[in-house]
């Protein structure tokens, strides 16, 4: 068969989407007219940031130096470790990856965690070293560093610049040769695997497949086998780089969409298995691991009049984004809001600002949380997701908390500046191997706690932004937590609850206590600003009551100007959230997070 | 109603290093081609005033025939007051003498400090004597209503001491007002270049000198009327009360602005414009004055009490505002305190807040 399915693993900013433009352009499957930078990623955000959020899909044609015509299916995948899920249901329905590696960088954290995901799925790894028109460059030890760490030959691999578009053939070429055919089956049973879905409001739901088996065609009655769902397929066909192209029928070993009428999100359950209603297969393909949130926090309106808004959004949001939960929740600082739970950090970071920009909210959002397992005193286990609601310590037997095995890789000069932070953030050290003579992989376990709030900063500014990492959970295990809660002006603010580790509860208490007396502009009275734990006060700052704010002069009866200012000082008024008495500006919520600058 | 007539005299010697007004250092020639063209505004606007006041710049550069030209041509009540600013280098006793026979009958001096180092920190062409003298020599010249400048919060050592000195040099020389001013850092002067002076000003130590300022003028005799102004009883500013009482006032000259009509508008700052106008140039600024709540902003600048009725929606607020000392209550009315005159933008900023609130309820 002249199909290859493949997907692209790479470090952020090794050049994967770059790559993927030049792959589009040299197969002219976007006309140069319409060509544009990072073109799969087409959310704004994906751009700006230059990541990769949603796994995209596109074929391209092209005629190899043996003059056959293969159809090339690049099945694009996010790199983070907050987008495993993403990445895992792009390589199930590969035979091969292209391994992109910097020329200069070499391997990192994410790129070797996601090639032990590909190997693990049996696929065909074909290296690829990018950006050899950096002075920086040094394809030779790159590749060593691939053959010793990865085990896979490398030294015959295509060097490349997908910047200047040098040796982008070589790839499309060692495509071809390096990932082998899907294997025709096309006399079986329909065997689909479903790797993406999204909600189209004319179409319904469209659905991202690959067949294995069989083959489908519209009027097909389909099943999903999962949620033994039944529909009957409106079109069939396959990605073009802009649109999506109808086509006849998809048969065994190729990747294209499906659509019937589904309405409902819920119905398509990615890694789940399309078969045909009347002659169905036996047994349904693996499928993923089902993805749960692990980082919570509570979001509000600015204004409490956007409720409605806020979920309305947050349900859009979740039509393309199974992974995003989210059930409504009362504050009493902050009154109506929901409690959302997310991969990860940036997965968080990332619906936060797309409620913020793409449905223009204005947003207040609370400290991260993870999900704690509390074994109760009458012998219940509870699980708190939200620190407002944690009990009294007394009607806990014990508490556990959610740990991570990390791993970092680093160049070596760096090994004492991470030891320091892990152990600082209750890491336990497990090993470190030496990757070569100068860089080094080395594993912890962590709670997840102590990484949600700014522990990827502070590894960067520790190791001048070289270090990479990536983490995957690794169960609960017994801690001493306790519940630390702030006061301002003597009354909690519930918002401001944190979940602490007993040993670290004082300095947190007093940098908490410290960033919030920064943040917190002067008000009309003094402020104390408390942490305590239990109602014992642990740490106190003040903020000094405002002795100034006036507009002395008032220029030849300049009224207008005084007016404006007395306006706009309204308007930021009513931006501020009233806790109690006191006005919080939205950045105090936010900074109380960062505490290791 | 008789209106307030506002001239702006847009020329000086030099600038001060903190000051963002309109003024030229280098076109004194245009003097009387700016009068003519003052002349003309004002004999085109029509209005009668019983206050005039002649504001800068520096007003005591022009000439008294200038000035005479001015008064004049407008159509004044008997009795109204006409304040000239004046600046202590700018002026003898018989040019002081020549503005009063002009109808000039109030002055007012941008004293600012009696201390030497200071005011050449602040780029000031004068200095501490000749700004007594300045005091002096208007006394000589007949005239009883004589206001000086002040200000509060410079980032110069010894603030407090400095204006305590500066107030008991004033009233040994007979003032009956005085402005205090608190330094604000105003984008593009020269000061707001100066990172040095700029990183020592500090909000709570101008709290503090305007608070000290105002006991000790109080204690002799001197009471606050507005935020920043002091008088003895019955020399309070007539035109600026106009100001805050929302009653109108012309105003002609580069970046003067006026009220008139149910309008606020300026005129553009830029005097050869301004000449060469046959009548000036102006650009609205609000098409609807006086409304409630900029009746409210600018009568809470005044120590006069307020009727509670008059702003019902206040009335919360304002009982807020006086536990924390920030406010005063009594039998319906109510004001600011000293110490809430200081926050009024903070104060004013909410009770205009609970006024959106108040209508959305209605």
């Amino acid at each position: 068969m002249n199909i290859r399915n493949f997907c692209i693993i790479a470090h952020i900013d090794h050049g994967k989407s770059t790559l993927a433009d030049r792959l589009l352009e040299l197969t002219k499957t976007v006309s140069l007219r319409d060509m544009q930078e990072q073109l799969l990623d087409n959310m704004d955000i994906e751009r700006e940031r230059g990541i990769t959020i949603k796994a995209r899909a596109v074929r391209l044609s092209y005629t190899a130096d043996d003059g056959e015509e293969y159809i090339l299916n690049l099945i694009d995948t996010p790199g983070h470790v907050d987008f495993n899920y993403e990445v895992s249901r792009s390589l199930a329905a590969c035979e091969g990856a292209i391994l992109v590696v910097d020329a200069s960088q070499g391997i990192e954290a994410q790129t070797l965690a996601n090639t032990y995901l590909a190997i693990e799925h049996d696929l065909e790894i074909v290296p690829c070293i990018n950006k050899i028109d950096l002075p920086s460059a040094d394809p030779e030890r790159v590749c060593t560093e691939i053959e010793n760490v990865i085990g896979i030959p490398a030294m015959d691999s295509p060097r490349i610049s997908a910047k200047t578009g040098e040796n982008i053939h070589a790839v499309l070429e060692s495509i071809v040769k390096g990932i082998p055919a899907p294997k025709d089956n096309s006399s079986a049973p329909l065997k689909a695997l479903i790797f993406d879905s999204f909600y189209d409001p004319y179409k319904g739901v469209i659905i991202y497949v690959r067949v294995f088996d069989g083959k489908v065609r519209p009027g097909d009655r389909i099943r999903l086998m999962a949620t033994g769902a039944e529909f009957d397929v409106v079109e069939t066909g396959f990605m073009g780089a802009k649109d999506l192209v109808p086509c006849e029928m998809l048969s065994s070993g190729e990747v294209g969409y499906i659509t019937a009428s589904i309405k409902s999100i819920g119905d398509t359950k990615v890694g789940d298995t399309v078969t045909l209603a009347d002659a169905p297969c036996e047994e349904a393909l693996p499928g993923y691991r089902e993805v749960n949130p692990m980082v919570f926090c509570g979001i509000y309106p600015a204004d409490g009049a956007h409720y409605s808004d806020l979920r309305d959004a947050l349900e859009k949001l979740q039509l393309n984004d199974a992974s995003l939960s989210f059930e409504p929740e009362t504050s009493a600082a902050l009154g109506f809001g929901f409690r959302c739970g997310f991969l990860g950090l940036l997965h968080m970071e990332i619906i936060q600002e797309r409620l913020e920009r793409e449905y223009n909210l204005d947003l207040i959002t609370t400290a991260p949380s993870v999900i704690y397992k509390l074994e109760m005193t009458d012998k219940s286990t509870v699980y708190i997701d939200n620190p407002t609601n944690y009990p009294e310590n007394t009607l806990i037997s014990q508490a556990y908390e959610p740990f991570v095995k990390a791993s970092v890789l680093s160049p070596s000069e760096y090994v004492g500046n991470i030891m320091d932070l892990c152990t600082q953030r209750r890491g336990v050290y497990k090993d470190m191997t030496y990757l070569d003579e100068t860089r080094v992989e080395m594993h912890y376990e962590l709670p997840l706690n102590e990484i949600i709030y700014d522990f990827f900063d502070a590894l960067k500014s520790r190791t001048r932004g070289y270090a990479s990492f990536d983490y995957e959970f690794d169960g609960y295990r017994a801690g001493k937590l306790v519940k630390l809660d702030i006061l301002l002006n003597g009354e909690v603010v519930d918002a401001l609850s944190f979940i602490v580790n007993e040993e670290g509860a004082y300095p947190r208490a007093r940098k908490i206590c410290e960033k919030l007396k920064d943040n917190i502009p002067r008000q009309l009275f003094e402020v104390p600003v408390q942490a305590a734990i239990g109602g014992k006060i642990i740490a106190r700052e003040t903020v000094k009551a405002m002795r100034k704010d006036v507009l002395a002069k008032c220029y030849g009866g300049d009224i207008s100007r005084k007016k404006k200012l007395l306006e706009k000082q309204k308007e930021g008024k009513k931006r501020m959230r009233k806790l109690g008495s006191v006005e919080v500006p939205q950045e105090a919520f936010m900074a109380v997070l960062k505490l290791d600058e | 109603m008789n209106k307030g007539l506002y001239i702006h005299i847009p020329f000086c010697g030099r600038k001060c290093s903190y000051c963002d007004f309109y003024s030229v250092t280098d076109r004194s020639y245009l003097r009387d081609r700016y009068t003519d063209t003052a002349v003309r505004n004002i004999l085109h606007a029509g209005y009668v005033y019983d206050t005039v006041y002649f504001g800068g710049g520096t007003p005591s550069l022009m000439e008294p025939r200038h000035i005479e030209r001015i008064l004049s041509a407008a159509d004044i009540t008997a009795g109204a007051e006409i304040t000239m600013e004046a600046n202590p280098e700018s002026v003898n006793p018989e040019k002081l003498r020549a503005f009063g026979d002009a109808g000039v009958n109030r002055l007012s001096f941008g004293v600012q400090t009696f201390s030497d180092d200071v005011l050449k920190g602040l780029w000031r062409l004068h200095d501490g004597k000749k700004a007594a003298d300045a005091i002096k020599y208007a006394h000589k010249a007949g005239f009883e209503n004589i206001s000086a400048d002040l200000m509060a919060g410079l980032p110069f050592p010894g603030g407090k001491e400095r204006i305590k000195s500066d107030i008991e040099t004033l009233v040994s020389l007979g003032i009956t007002h005085v402005s205090v001013y608190m330094l604000k850092v105003e984008k593009g002067t020269p000061l707001s270049e100066n990172k040095d002076l700029v990183s020592v000003i500090d909000d709570d130590v101008s709290a503090e000198e305007y608070e000290t300022a105002a006991e000790l003028l109080e204690k002799n005799g001197i009471f606050c009327y507005e935020i920043s102004n002091f008088a003895v009883k019955g020399f309070e500013c007539k035109h600026n009360l106009k100001y805050w009482k929302c009653e109108e006032y012309y105003g002609t000259g580069p970046a003067a602005h006026s009220c008139t009509d149910g309008k606020r508008y300026m005129v553009p700052a830029d005097v050869e414009r301004y000449i060469s106008s046959p009548v000036q140039d102006v650009v609205y600024t609000d098409e609807e004055s006086c409304g409630e709540d900029e009746r409210l902003m600018l009568r809470l600048r005044l120590r006069e009490w307020i009727a509670l009725e008059e702003f019902p929606f206040v009335r919360e607020k304002i009982g807020e505002f006086a536990g924390y000392g920030l406010a005063e209550v009594k039998d319906g009315l109510f004001r600011f305190s000293q110490k809430g005159l200081l926050l009024s933008n903070a104060l004013t900023a909410e009770l205009l807040l609970e006024r959106d609130r108040y209508a959305e309820r209605k």
